[in-house]
């Protein structure tokens, strides 16, 4: 089968559709990710995921709603331990990031029936999406995407210098925890279609690409969705002539345009 | 009207005066903006700040003046709202809009920011209006640059001008003439002053500048953990609190920089013994 009639299929459709939402919402929001440095809330969140697919097994729920569930939870239960707590962030978020992984290891041994595959679980599988999976990154995706826009300007007035914004009146606190919330929302609705392991990269890798070539805040969140959705078709169109793991495929591309971006001088 | 275009070159604050009025305020004279009473504030057991009062009022510029680790900062961010006191009130004019340059800014360099777009990040304003506030601190040439290429002085006078575009008539400056060279620094000084002349704004100043303190204030308030002293530069001056602060010698040329307070220095309590010497002679 040729690569135009393999791209014809549903499935491949299904899946470009669905990494077409995820690259679109990882760009402008994995700007934000890099602007604050908070690489590692995205891997505490993921970390997170197998305690939801438990619980949301045992509530006789569909597993991302279960992901869902503990992701948004975890982010507001960090948000008040991080106004709370004199820790640093990153102790605060190692602190997380393994008890729920410990826990939904725990949780897993007493779910016996719970049918668990593991490899796509951490890997996740951009080729096997279905309708509801492209329902949940297009909703959620879309959700995060128009709250992102909406408090764009607090957002970034906080991202540049917390205690000036705060100041000036601007509502920092309220806007830095609606983000965090965005951050859950999508990493819970993309963790099923990437896996665990790669969904961060999808945050910080586009982004940080897009700094060099960027010149002003809104330019790198539109460049960073470009290039996302240039690494999902490269990804793709390499994991389905050569058989590679997709979503790995589409990370390897984004590390490559990464490196390019570094290669050609800067503008400045 | 016409955009004040200006050459390049650096403007030391060269203010036609038909710029600061743009920024005018409305607020009534001897009108009272901020009131913090009482105050007490620990961290780890520490005092930091116990037993503080101020009142500052429109077209008042109050100066904070100690040592290191006195306080000052943190007193003024009390004020601002960005911190909590433990005990003690603060109170705020309703309604004022508040300006703040901070001591300092990290700001990530992954994040691609101009002057501009640094300035306006809070505000809404026009391009005129931005021209104005630039113009207004001598850096009308550095609209375009990127935020990450300023030097020191620079950023004091891109600060203040973002302060001035928010139209405050409640001002907050943590030692806004760091960084800046001696002429510099008389501009910043120079331009405070007219700040609160054409807008009638009330000022609350951190600095270790104390020749520049005294010809700028309404009133100084000398801290160090609790207020020493506190009046007009000129009564302060003299003030046996103020003396043994910032030191008997060299109070007449005023260069007081850097002091501490955990030991005495006595003046003259040694005897200057002078043997004659012979080898000299020999």
């Amino acid at each position: 089968m040729s690569l135009i009639e393999t791209l014809q299929t549903p499935f491949v459709w299904r899946a470009l559709l669905g990494g077409l939402a995820i690259a679109l919402v990882t760009g402008p929001l994995g700007v934000f990710i890099v602007w604050r440095r908070m690489a590692y809330f995205g891997d505490t969140l993921a970390h997170s995921g197998l305690l939801g697919v438990c619980l949301g097994f045992l509530l006789g729920l569909s597993p991302t709603t279960g992901v869902l569930i503990v992701c948004l939870t975890l982010a507001i239960l960090l948000v008040i331990l991080q106004a709370r707590e004199s820790l640093a962030a990153d102790t605060l978020l190692g602190l997380l990031a393994h008890t729920a992984l410990a826990l939904g290891l725990v949780a897993l041994t007493f779910l016996e029936t719970l049918r668990f595959d593991l490899s796509t679980f951490l890997f996740g599988d951009l080729l096997a999406i279905d309708n509801l999976d492209l329902l949940w990154v297009w909703g959620g995706g879309g959700i995060a995407l128009i709250v992102l826009m909406a408090i764009w300007k607090p957002l970034l007035a906080a991202t540049v210098d917390e205690a000036l914004a705060r100041a000036e009146g601007v509502p920092t606190r309220r806007t830095q925890a609606i983000f965090t919330l965005l951050v859950a929302l999508v990493i819970a609705c993309a963790m099923k279609v990437v896996g665990v392991l790669l969904i961060t990269a999808l945050l910080i890798i586009p982004a940080a690409t897009a700094q060099r070539l960027a010149r002003s805040p809104e330019q790198m969140a539109v460049f960073a969705g470009i290039l996302g959705i240039v690494a999902l078709f490269g990804g793709m169109t390499a994991s389905l002539t050569l058989d590679t793991p997709a979503a790995a495929s589409v990370v390897a591309c984004a590390t490559l345009l990464f490196v390019l971006s570094r290669i050609i001088p800067a503008r400045r | 009207m016409k955009n004040l275009i200006f050459p390049g070159g650096y403007y030391i604050i060269a203010l036609y005066p038909s710029i600061l009025p743009f920024f005018i305020v409305t607020t009534s004279s001897s009108e009272t903006l901020l009131r913090v009473s009482a105050i007490a504030f620990r961290r780890q057991g520490v005092t930091i700040l116990d037993a503080v009062d101020l009142t500052l009022r429109h077209e008042e510029i109050i100066t904070l003046i100690g040592p290191n680790g006195a306080g000052k900062s943190t007193l003024l961010k009390i004020a601002l709202g960005l911190l909590t006191p433990d005990t003690g009130e603060v109170w705020r004019a309703s309604g004022v809009r508040i300006g703040y340059v901070p001591q300092k800014l990290d700001i990530n360099p992954a994040l691609p920011l101009t002057v501009r777009r640094f300035i306006t990040l809070s505000t809404a304003a026009s391009t005129h209006e931005i021209e104005n506030a630039l113009t207004a601190t001598g850096i009308p040439f550095l609209i375009n640059a990127s935020v990450h290429t300023l030097s020191g002085g620079e950023w004091q006078r891109v600060l203040l001008a973002r302060a001035l575009l928010c139209k405050p008539a409640l001002l907050f400056l943590d030692e806004p003439a760091q960084g800046l060279d001696v002429s510099g620094q008389d501009a910043i000084y120079a331009l405070i002053r007219r700040i609160r002349d054409t807008t009638g704004c009330g000022i609350l100043l951190v600095s270790h500048d104390l020749h520049l303190v005294m010809a700028s204030s309404n009133r100084v308030l000398c801290l160090n953990r609790h207020i020493c002293c506190t009046g007009r530069p000129e009564e302060i001056r003299h003030d046996p609190a103020y003396l043994s602060l910032f030191g008997g010698a060299n109070i007449q040329n005023l260069a007081v920089y850097q002091h501490r307070h955990d030991h005495e220095h006595p003046l003259c309590d040694h005897e200057h013994h002078h043997p004659p010497s012979r080898s000299q002679h020999e």
